[in-house]
């Protein structure tokens, strides 16, 4: 619990998130276009850091499904920003030694002769450190 | 008018239509186009996280030189202007970031946030005026029903991005009007194709693409535009059946300038 106490303090610090401020209305996950592919929804991974019930979440294939797409953070209204709170645990997972998501070896079996560089940059930048 | 320009990394490979017709298009505007020297890829996507540093530098470099040029940073595509945006805006409100950056940077005078960024949309509507542009139409695109697809990233987050209502935007419908066109409102207009997840879960995107590409048709579009190279792979590899073109290819096109660009 102690871990999970300094763990939860540093993706606080570095996402800039206060799960306080979140009223639960759900409107974070009602407009998430990953929804349906998630596990652990944006408003769980809010709840969740705040009382430190993080341990799951680290293992979540959720982590990998969210688009960046900044709806929870636009449409919260409550200026919570959850999607902030998700990149910051993911950042956790694949910062650490042999956490990373992709490889450079798994790239010619993504490729197909229209793939534009923006998606295997973005992919990297989201999925590997 | 010249502006500083960053294409980026997809506009000089994948989507060299989206680069050439911007050039094409902003001298028959009677805007030069200055390319960032050595610019450097953005990296697709803006790490929100407030201790990632070194990912964010090639933007701030690419901010600097148009800031030492006195010249607005001008960009195309969706993603590089959504990082470039987002940089610039960690660069003017948080100290602590904007203080490792310039320690690592290590350039007289730093950096802190001083350049103008527009969206080369943003530059057509704010610097050029819709007005101006509907003015230099040649060829005036009457009767085609034209659906803009903002996706995310112009957006979104609208505290930063600020170039339009998130939830009901007109920019580009717009420029749709501005070149003669009749704009196509569909509700999913700003909503994600799948993005970056498309090469690990193809179906998730296939989902989010036709989503958006069935709403357009079902309002009666009859052409997509986009300013993303990601949204259009999307789209188009999901079986888009109506065609889905850069905007820029759509303005060489009124402008009378798309013709002689084939060489």
């Amino acid at each position: 619990m102690n871990n999970n106490k300094y763990l939860r303090e540093e993706l606080l610090r570095q996402s800039g998130v206060n799960p306080k401020k979140c009223m639960k209305c759900g409107k974070c996950t009602a407009t998430c276009p990953a929804f349906d592919e998630m596990e652990y929804h944006p408003h769980q991974f809010v709840s969740m850091v705040e009382s430190g019930d993080i341990e799951p979440l680290l293992k979540s294939e959720s982590l990998y499904k969210c688009l960046s797409c900044f709806a929870c953070i636009d449409r919260c209204p409550r200026g919570v920003e959850p999607a902030k709170l998700v990149e910051a645990v993911r950042l956790s997972v694949i910062r650490k030694q042999g956490g990373n998501r992709l490889s450079a070896d798994d790239v010619p079996s993504l490729l197909d002769e229209d793939v534009p560089q923006q998606l295997l940059v973005s992919a990297f930048r989201k999925y590997s450190k | 008018m010249k502006v500083s320009y960053f294409p980026g990394c997809t506009l000089k490979n994948k989507a060299k239509d989206l680069d050439l017709y911007a050039y094409k298009s902003a001298e028959a505007l009677g805007v030069t186009l200055e390319e960032i020297e050595n610019w450097q890829c953005c990296g697709g996507v803006f790490t929100t996280a407030k201790n990632e540093v070194a990912t964010k530098l090639s933007s701030v470099r690419a901010l600097k030189e148009a800031c030492t040029k006195e010249q607005p940073l001008v960009t195309v595509c969706s993603a590089c202007h959504n990082v470039i945006k987002q940089t610039n805006h960690a660069m003017q409100t948080d100290k602590d970031f904007a203080a490792k950056v310039n320690r690592y940077m290590n350039e007289d005078g730093g950096y802190s946030g001083e350049t103008a960024v527009y969206h080369y949309l943003e530059m057509l509507r704010d610097l050029v005026g819709f007005d101006t542009l509907k003015e230099k139409v040649v060829n005036p695109l009457k009767g085609k029903k034209i659906a803009a697809y903002y996706g995310c990233l112009l957006l979104r987050p609208n505290s930063v991005m600020n170039m339009d209502d998130p939830e009901n935007p007109t920019i580009m419908e717009d420029f749709i009007k501005a070149l003669g066109a009749d704009a196509v409102v569909y509700s999913m207009r700003n909503e994600c194709c799948g993005g970056y997840v498309s090469v690990e879960s193809p179906d998730l995107a296939k989902n989010k693409s036709n989503a958006v590409v069935n709403n357009a048709k079902a309002q009666g579009a009859e052409m997509i535009i986009t300013a993303c190279p990601l949204c259009k792979y999307n789209l188009v590899k999901n079986g888009a059946d109506i065609p889905v073109v850069y905007f820029t290819e759509l303005l060489a096109e009124a402008l009378g300038v798309k013709e002689d660009t084939n060489e």
